[in-house]
């Protein structure tokens, strides 16, 4: 029997797809900027790549601000409680057949792993990225807010490039981990309609 | 030098030369009565026969009273330059460079620049305020000449020219073009800095007769058509003195836009005086963080000797002296009929649309003068740019490098002042002797010659500032980002798209790879395994 639990609300699924496109665009023009490959051309790069931050940053505000008044900000409480019993079904029970370990209801999402992940994913990498990011796109305003003297281009750089590969190991990660629910498709189609199938 | 053409293309370059020429003056005529408060033909000190050059400033001087004393304390009168911060005195009349060597020993022909009259050897009178050449930079009529030669005097009486060449030249008509003088334009300035170097755009490449009237593509503010600037426009002259000079260029122009009213003793000849430090709209913010280590040259000049003549850049003078068969000196052309051959001057390579190199520059250039001490196992570096990305100073800088090798004394270790030009016996292209022309040569310069001869290789810089493209030929970004690019050698500074940390790279492209392949092998085990459940 299959039961169907609301997870995503609709600004929430809003969110996620425009911000997934967002950042894997983000990831297109950034590495073509660090001179990975050639698609748009630097300077197309460029323009693009700051076009789609202030987009990202909008939405952020925005998700922000959702976050806040619906008290969503609570999906992303740590806890380990059932941590041990996610890595194992991840190791093993994945390939028995055994029962997913975690039950998404509307109150909690995300199974511990996730909240762990996206927890880090909030306060660890995209810090990093949006730190780093401002300075290099504030680059000749450096001089005017005295920051030339302790920030180079060379370290920030780094930095924003770190970010991108944390960025794009989560993205492979994640994107394999939407096949892991209950049932391959369960996660992608929560994330499209809003609706789990569980069993 | 000469270019070789087909008749058809000759007569078609003389029908429009004339038709152009003709518009020219017609509308520098207009132009000169519109704005004009004076009507030089109408005044009865220049209503008389000039019999030369010195009579004509005599006249000018009776109301243009401080003139010669303005000339007098200028560049263009004294050849001589102190720069401020290397201590180092240049300037024409004493430097070397690596294209005719040296002007010192050669003066009747190289004083045809000088804004004088008759400059020939060490007796010339600098104070005297009548040879000060008021026409060669007022003249209107395009007729006035000072052939070389003459020490700086035009010709006042049919001659022949050179001496026992055979060639006769006609006076020019001095009541003519003092009756018509204004203010100097594109052409004056252009009959000495177009043919720097001995022709059309030989030294600078970024100064050659295409800028008499270059369309937009070639200089974007000369645009015959357009803008119209002429040199005055940004070397904005007060008192005959002209801003701007490559012996102490601006390059970090700290001034702001120039108000007027305003005191303000920045460079008028640099592109942040009229553009300020933040030139581009705000859609393109981007590009305004690179003026603090970019000149706006570098992405705005993307190649020099554009207008058509090529330049000059490598001069061999050690092969120079060879014969024909006939045991006379001759020249060998290249299919674009440049001499790249010619037996007074050894070979040379010539080329247009040249792509500059670029460095740190802060602005202060050294030289090696005669005086300096050289070492000939190493390229002499006849101007030497300072620079650093460190100094606050600099800034990347396009630049032509000339190379070359020339004659120094192999036994003082330094460089010489042959005496090229002239019909005596010393004259390097008459008797095509070195001893003899570097003798002589030293003797006029007064520095030591050991008498033993050797050729070295030397370098000159020359900062590119003109022919600025209109700013859809700019560089475009990947021109310089990129592994290959035009700044490859820069160093100093992080590139996007050019640098980056190796170990990064390897390092986050190492964890993504991983990842990848984790992913894959968790997914290939479910699959597998769930076959097998299947299976069972």
């Amino acid at each position: 029997m299959t039961e169907k639990v609301y997870i995503f609300k609709r600004f929430e699924r809003f969110w996620h797809w425009t911000q997934a496109a967002t950042i894997l665009f983000l990831l297109l023009t950034g590495f073509e900027v660090h001179g990975a490959y050639k698609l748009f051309g630097f300077g197309r790069a460029v323009d693009l790549h700051t076009i789609a931050a202030w987009t990202l940053i909008t939405l952020w505000v925005f998700a922000v601000f959702w976050h806040f008044t619906t008290g969503e900000w609570r999906q992303y409480i740590p806890t380990l409680d059932k941590v041990g019993a996610m890595i194992k079904y991840y190791l093993t029970g994945i390939f028995t057949d055994a029962p997913h370990p975690f039950r998404a209801t509307t109150l909690t999402k995300h199974n511990p792993l996730q909240r762990l992940a996206y927890l880090f994913l909030w306060l660890g990498i995209t810090p990093i990225i949006w730190f780093s990011g401002w300075f290099y796109l504030f680059y000749g305003q450096w001089r005017d807010w005295g920051v030339d003297r302790f920030l180079s281009l060379e370290w920030v750089a780094f930095f924003h490039v770190l970010g991108a590969y944390m960025i794009l190991v989560f993205v492979i990660a994640h994107t394999y981990l939407i096949t892991a629910g209950h049932t391959p498709t369960s996660h992608l189609k929560a994330m499209i309609t809003g609706w789990e199938d569980t069993h | 030098m000469k270019t070789q053409r087909t008749p058809w293309h000759t007569a078609t370059l003389v029908v429009g030369w004339l038709v152009s020429f003709g518009a020219l003056a017609i509308s520098g005529m207009a132009a000169a009565a519109n704005t004009s408060t004076a009507d030089h033909s109408k005044f009865k000190e220049l209503q008389k026969h000039f019999a030369s050059g010195p009579e004509v400033t005599k006249a000018c001087l009776t109301c243009h009273t401080e003139a010669a004393k303005q000339v007098h304390r200028t560049k263009h009168w004294t050849w001589e330059y102190l720069n401020p911060v290397t201590q180092q005195k240049v300037g024409k009349k004493t430097m070397v460079n690596n294209f005719c060597i040296s002007a010192g020993p050669n003066l009747p022909a190289c004083a045809s620049c000088h804004v004088g009259y008759g400059w020939k050897d060490a007796s010339f009178d600098f104070k005297s305020e009548v040879n000060v050449d008021c026409l060669v930079c007022h003249d209107t009529t395009g007729i006035y000449r000072k052939p070389a030669g003459l020490a700086g005097n035009p010709v006042t009486k049919r001659m022949e020219l050179p001496p026992g060449s055979g060639k006769f030249v006609d006076p020019i008509d001095l009541t003519k073009i003092a009756q018509k003088v204004s203010k100097s334009s594109r052409d004056t300035c252009g009959v000495c800095h177009f043919y720097g170097g001995g022709g059309d755009a030989v030294k600078h490449g970024d100064l050659d007769s295409s800028m008499s009237a270059p369309d937009r593509e070639v200089d974007v503010h000369m645009d015959a058509t357009g803008l119209d600037f002429t040199c005055g426009t940004c070397h904005a002259t007060s008192a005959h003195d002209v801003p701007g000079s490559r012996f102490a260029p601006t390059v970090k122009d700290e001034g702001m836009k120039r108000i007027r009213g305003k005191k303000d003793d920045s460079n008028p000849a640099n592109c942040v005086a009229c553009h300020g430090k933040r030139p581009h709209p705000i859609q393109q913010a981007k590009l305004n963080d690179h003026t603090s280590k970019i000149a706006c040259e570098t992405c705005h000049i993307p190649a020099f000797a554009r207008g058509g003549p090529a330049t000059k850049m490598f001069w061999d003078w050690s092969t120079a002296g060879k014969m024909n068969e006939k045991g006379k000196p001759f020249q060998k052309k290249d299919e674009d009929g440049h001499v790249i051959y010619d037996s007074k001057k050894g070979d040379f390579i010539l080329a247009k649309n040249v792509i500059p190199e670029y460095m740190w520059f802060n602005g202060t250039v050294y030289y090696t003068l005669v005086s300096d001490k050289i070492d000939p196992t190493k390229v002499v570096q006849i101007s030497r740019f300072e620079g650093s990305p460190t100094d606050g100073k600099s800034l990347i800088f396009p630049v032509k490098v000339f190379r070359g090798k020339q004659p120094y004394d192999a036994g003082n270790n330094t460089l010489v002042t042959p005496h090229t030009a002239g019909t005596d016996d010393a004259a390097y292209w008459n008797t095509f002797s070195w001893p003899k022309a570097i003798a002589a040569g030293m003797a006029v310069t007064g520095a030591p010659f050991s008498g033993k001869i050797g050729f070295v290789e030397t370098e000159m810089r020359w900062p590119i500032n003109h022919m600025v493209a209109p700013k859809e030929n700019a560089l475009a970004c990947q021109q310089c980002h990129s592994d290959n690019g035009r700044l490859k050698g820069i160093q100093g500074i992080y590139m996007p798209g050019r640098d980056s940390s190796r170990y990064l790279d390897i390092l986050g492209g190492g964890a993504a790879f991983f990842a990848l392949l984790g992913v894959l092998g968790h997914g290939a085990l479910r699959i597998f395994s769930k076959r097998k459940k299947g299976g069972n």
